[in-house]
């Protein structure tokens, strides 16, 4: 039976992971996702997990050791941040394109220049394009949930790709909030044991990251694009099973009062929550404010995004990282993409808030939404908040 | 299990270009990389065996009788056989 | 004359195991002496065993998809990591074993890399995967420059060798630098095993690597290989080559086995002139007499170095209390 629990976040992920059973840990600190490692290394300490954690000397080590351990065919679990996800940046687009399973925690934190620890969204943009399933966790039960979940998604027969779960660092891996944590026995039931499709042993001889010369790289990319994309089929199922184990429901992406809104605001993350409470002020004095959040980032779910602003005359695109000199922001640039030839088409803002650990507040969220219902943007994007 | 098609299509890869067939490199003929095969003088032989130890190519292979050849499929010409050769029972000459 | 009847299977070539382990048909140039080396290292392995490869002209000659090599498992991921990849499969297969999700044998894991993904960009993987104590052994065949990519300089160049990074000109003798010392650092790692090898002396370094698969724990083994095409020297003398960098003392071969240093039987009782090594080379055809001069001094320290070990050093066992 899950027991209600009050704990931190990242500690609560660890558990999660710990539930799935994963054979290889191999995971180096950084702030803000220490916890959800350090954990998990006290557990096995404890004997309550038999798994080999290996404290590697490097975030490149890190990924590059699950990626051996998951092709040996083990279960594997890793976990990082920001700069940790940039020094083993140039083994995270291996590791889909060998087609193999390895599931991550991103504690979202900003990229470096200038150095900071704190909140926002641009380390995982860096990666989003590099082939893992991607979701994004709004609170700790979501963080929890999708933990398990994205064992037994990336390990699918007909999946076979890394999942990456975002957390927002400190707003979530730091916070402490009331749970559901699934017991032993019912994740068990949930997550069967890794069947890999192939592994590194004697018994059946293989050769793995091979090199591919132009007269195939192409196809290998359009097989795994393929993967990738046909993936969703799988996601939502696991996550129909989900809710019917556990009763709470997972969609690509999940509305609050967006049925009858005027203006609606995309966010992805912890902040969405924010902004629910910032819709409720709004509501109450006749503005009909309404978001959509997205939980599922890759592959993009955009026949959901289609469907979910129809209507809509206006849309407000809340980024949470800069994509530098570009013609958006990340997320309103694949929203504008994904709504272009829609007649009908929503008007579109978007604006960049909370970088670099920002605090983002209910007042700013009400003040966005005024400024969007009344015209049309001049910039392609706008950092919100910026003094000067 | 039907052979596949070289080029394949995308749907026929192996999923993360997994190769499943060990020394399947063997279809690729290296013999017609050289410019000089060896040639065994059997009188000289002493069936040391040093000419398949140190050959790069794994292509020298021991016949009934205990001597010598190389498999001229693969054999690239590159004469580390006949340099070891301690009694010289092995020349290089133009292919 | 104990170690002839101990290593009686290995002392004659048609004693050798027959089966190749990295068969015919890969892309390596004539007379590559590091293809042969791995060959020889896959026949002292033996099938129950698992490889991770650094990007190098091994990964790159032997596995173009859809066709392999290799008649053990396999895997590359990048340049720097083999090491790393490595102590990930260690630690899979540790885990499997025990949970009972696989075979309840032996398999060990063989991490090799080129002197490139070793000495420079590989460099923290083995520290760390050595320094942890994993039960594997790396492997590291050192041609003494970043051959695949085209011959540029590398941690394991000898002093005046031309490279294209560290070219000899008109100003410039080549490298300025002897060879990192490897096996000295792995060494300073406590790693129970380390051996310094070459394929010209197939039975040294088969059964080194032998008795690196016997350690419970980490083993490292520098090998030296001859690249005909980078060192500028005809192809049937590869094996002639590695010779001389032995017979002139410029590559020593030794073992230590828990900080006990140990001269190999093969190193030869008296020295050749080291010009003998450098004359066919290419890479020194430039070198003055001044600047020969130099290499010899440096090479001849890091041999006198061996030597002084061979001759001091003590087990680790012997110096615990």
């Amino acid at each position: 039976m899950s027991k209600r629990i009050g704990m931190e976040i990242a500690m609560a992920a660890a558990e999660a992971v710990a539930l799935c059973r994963p054979d290889v840990i191999a995971a180096y600190p950084i702030t803000p996702n220490t916890h959800i490692p350090e954990h998990l290394a006290e557990i096995v300490a404890d004997g309550h997990l038999d798994c080999e954690y290996i404290a590697v000397e490097s975030e490149h080590s890190a990924l590059s050791a699950c990626t051996g351990a998951s092709a040996a065919g083990a279960r594997v679990f890793t976990a990082t941040s920001s700069q940790g996800l940039l020094y083993m940046y140039e083994i995270v687009p291996v590791v889909p394109s060998m087609r193999l399973p390895v599931i991550m925690c991103l504690g979202n934190r900003a990229i470096s220049g200038p150095i900071n620890i704190w909140n926002d969204h641009s380390d995982y943009m860096c990666v989003r394009d590099l082939g893992w399933i991607s979701m994004f966790a709004s609170n700790g039960q979501e963080t929890i949930d999708m933990c398990i979940q994205a064992f037994k998604i990336g390990e699918h027969a007909d999946v076979m790709l890394p999942v990456l779960v975002n957390l927002d660092g400190f707003q979530l891996t730091h916070v402490v909030e009331a749970m559901m944590m699934p017991d032993q026995e019912e994740v068990d039931k949930f997550l069967p044991p890794r069947k890999p499709f192939a592994a590194l042993h004697p018994d059946n001889i293989v050769s793995m990251g091979t090199l591919g010369l132009p007269d195939i790289y192409n196809e290998a990319k359009k097989a795994n694009d393929e993967a990738l994309i046909n993936s969703k089929k799988v996601i939502l199922e696991v996550w129909k099973e989900w809710e019917k184990m556990f009763g709470r429901k997972y969609e690509p992406i999940m509305s609050y009062k967006a049925n009858d809104a005027d203006v609606l605001m995309l966010t992805m993350g912890s902040m969405g929550e924010t902004a629910q409470v910032a819709i409720d002020e709004l509501r109450k004095e006749g503005f009909k404010a309404g978001l959509i959040d997205l939980k599922l980032y890759r592959p993009f779910p955009a026949d959901e995004l289609k469907k979910a602003v129809k209507g809509i005359k206006n849309l407000i695109v809340i980024d949470r990282a800069v994509m530098s000199g570009g013609a958006a922001a990340p997320v309103c640039a694949e929203v504008k993409s994904v709504l272009y030839d829609d007649p009908d088409r929503p008007v579109i803002t978007n604006d960049i808030i909370g970088l670099g650990g920002r605090d983002v507040k209910v007042e700013d969220f009400i003040k966005i939404f005024k400024k969007a219902a009344k015209a049309k943007p001049e910039r392609a994007y706008e950092i919100y908040g910026v003094r000067g | 299990m039907t052979e596949k098609k070289w080029p394949e299509t995308w749907q026929d890869t192996n999923p993360g270009l997994m190769i499943f067939k060990p020394a399947s490199s063997r279809s690729y003929l290296t013999g017609g990389w050289r410019a000089q095969k060896p040639i065994w003088d059997n009188t000289k032989c002493i069936k040391c065996g040093v000419c398949y130890l140190f050959c790069p190519e794994a292509c020298i292979t021991e016949d009934a009788e205990g001597f010598f050849m190389a498999d001229l499929n693969y054999c690239k010409g590159c004469g580390i056989c006949y340099h070891e050769c301690w009694p010289r029972a092995i020349k290089m000459v133009e292919d | 004359m104990k170690s002839i009847v101990e290593n009686f299977d290995l002392f004659a070539p048609k004693l050798v195991d027959k089966e190749e382990y990295y068969s015919q048909g890969h892309r390596a140039c004539q007379g590559c002496g590091e293809a042969l080396a791995i060959r020889l290292m896959a026949k002292a392995l033996g099938k129950d065993t698992v490889v991770t490869n650094a990007t190098g002209c091994m990964e790159v000659t032997a596995t173009p998809y859809p066709t392999t090599a290799w008649k053990l498992p396999w895997v590359h991921v990048a340049f720097p990591n083999s090491a790393s990849v490595g102590a990930g499969v260690e630690s899979a297969l540790k885990a499997l074993r025990r949970k009972g999700k696989i075979a309840d044998r032996d398999v060990k894991v063989v991490s090799i890399g080129g002197d490139g993904g070793s000495f420079d960009i590989g460099f923290q993987a083995i520290s760390g995967a050595m320094e942890r104590g994993h039960n594997m052994i790396y492997i590291v065949y050192d041609n003494e420059a970043y051959m695949n990519t085209g011959i540029q300089r590398s941690g394991g160049t000898p002093y005046g060798a031309s490279t294209t990074t560290r070219p000899a000109g008109k100003v410039s003798v080549g490298n300025t630098t002897w060879k990192k010392n490897m096996a000295e650092i792995m060494v300073a790692h406590r790693v129970p095993y380390v051996a310094t090898a070459c394929h010209s002396y197939p039975f040294d370094f088969m059964n080194k690597v032998k008795k690196a698969r016997k350690v419970n724990g980490p083993a490292f083994i520098h090998c030296l290989a001859v690249c005909p095409t980078g060192w500028r020297t005809s192809s049937e003398t590869c094996i002639k080559m590695g010779r001389l960098a032995v017979e002139t003392g410029v590559f020593p071969l030794y073992e230590v086995e828990n900080g006990k240093y140990k001269f190999s039987q093969d190193n030869p009782k008296k020295l050749r002139s080291m010009e003998d090594y450098l004359k066919p080379q290419g890479r020194f055809r430039h070198l003055t007499p001044d600047q020969v001069n130099i290499f010899k001094g440096m090479a001849m320290t890091e041999y006198n170095k061996v030597l002084e070990r061979v001759k001091h050093s003590k087990s680790w066992s012997e110096l615990k209390s």
